[in-house]
């Protein structure tokens, strides 16, 4: 396979699973907006945290991707 | 394109220590954050001008919110969650300004003469992340030892009650060490996949095009700032917290 195409799919495919995550974590943070609008401020912040930890996957596996390309 | 994974060095100092665009960007915003120390010390009063305003309403509202989730402990922890947020926030915002990646000074690297950019966004450099990473993890330990005692510290990572908490105490050990590097890539990869983006975009249509994504790259700095000190003080309640 040629690099270009395994650094491209790289993130493709590390970006799945990151995406799918941070859709499923927004999604149960604006359900529980929904239910109870008091209390926004900390279920906002508890968002922020989860959608850190799940993009940092992302992030992972695109610095992976930018290694191959660029060393 | 001049796009490069690692740092690179701009000058020699005393011939010896390669100094990076990295660190040179970092020193101008330490003496930026100094500079803005000593206007604000010094200009201060009773009543607040604009500046002063400013810092005393982001003072207030993020010390409200440290202690929301702290509790007592936080005049110990704040002041280096707040330093790590001032100075990632500056940092990164620093490597938007023009002048970043388009001014190039020669260098002589194993006998050939190439030119390297002389300025990058402070966070692009990956030592420089994980050098902050590891400022965080070892504050951590350091507040977990004087908040709660070395016994239950070291009780947390070696754990002979049980085989399962034996199990679960190794990987407490593991996910210390796994938090530094999720630290620093985390910081890195969103600031350096921002430049390699800023760069794509300048080189293909560098008229009005960009203006979205510097936006977004402005965005993006301010919120990896503020996750890093938010995960900090969330690792140190974690670390602190008793059974």
């Amino acid at each position: 396979m040629e690099p270009q195409a395994i650094s491209g799919l790289t993130i493709a495919i590390g970006g799945l699973g990151p995406a799918i995550a941070i859709g499923l974590i927004a999604s149960k943070a604006m359900e529980a907006i929904g239910r109870n609008p008091e209390a926004t401020p900390q279920i906002q912040t508890n968002m922020v945290l989860g959608l850190a930890f799940a993009e940092a996957i992302a992030i992972y596996s695109l610095v992976m991707a930018l290694i191959l390309k660029f060393v | 394109m001049n796009i490069s994974l690692a740092a690179e060095p701009v000058f020699v100092l005393f011939g010896l220590i390669p100094i990076t665009n990295s660190l040179l960007v970092t020193w101008i915003v330490i003496g930026l954050i100094l500079m803005l120390s000593v206007i604000v010390r010094f200009t201060s009063g009773l009543i607040p001008n604009k500046l002063q305003n400013f810092f005393e309403v982001l003072y207030e509202g993020s010390y409200k919110f440290v202690e929301g989730i702290l509790g007592e402990i936080t005049p110990h922890v704040y002041p280096l969650a707040i330093s790590l947020f001032m100075f990632i926030a500056l940092g990164n915002l620093a490597g938007l300004l023009p002048g970043m990646g388009s001014v190039f000074v020669p260098m002589a690297i194993h006998g050939e003469l190439e030119w390297m950019p002389l300025f990058r966004a402070v966070t692009a450099d990956l030592n420089m992340t994980f050098a902050l990473a590891i400022i965080a993890i070892i504050m951590n330990q350091y507040f977990s030892i004087r908040f709660i005692g070395v016994k239950k510290y070291f009780h947390r990572f070696i754990n002979f009650s049980s085989p399962i908490n034996f199990f679960v105490g190794i990987l407490e050990i593991i996910s210390e060490f796994s938090k530094i590097l999720s630290f620093s890539f985390r910081l890195f990869g969103n600031v350096f996949a921002g430049e390699v983006l800023l760069a794509v975009m300048y080189y293909l249509v560098p008229f009005a095009v960009p203006i979205p994504f510097l936006l977004m790259e402005i965005f993006v700095g301010l919120m990896q700032a503020f996750v890093f000190s938010l995960l900090f003080v969330v690792f140190v309640k974690v670390s602190v917290a008793e059974h």
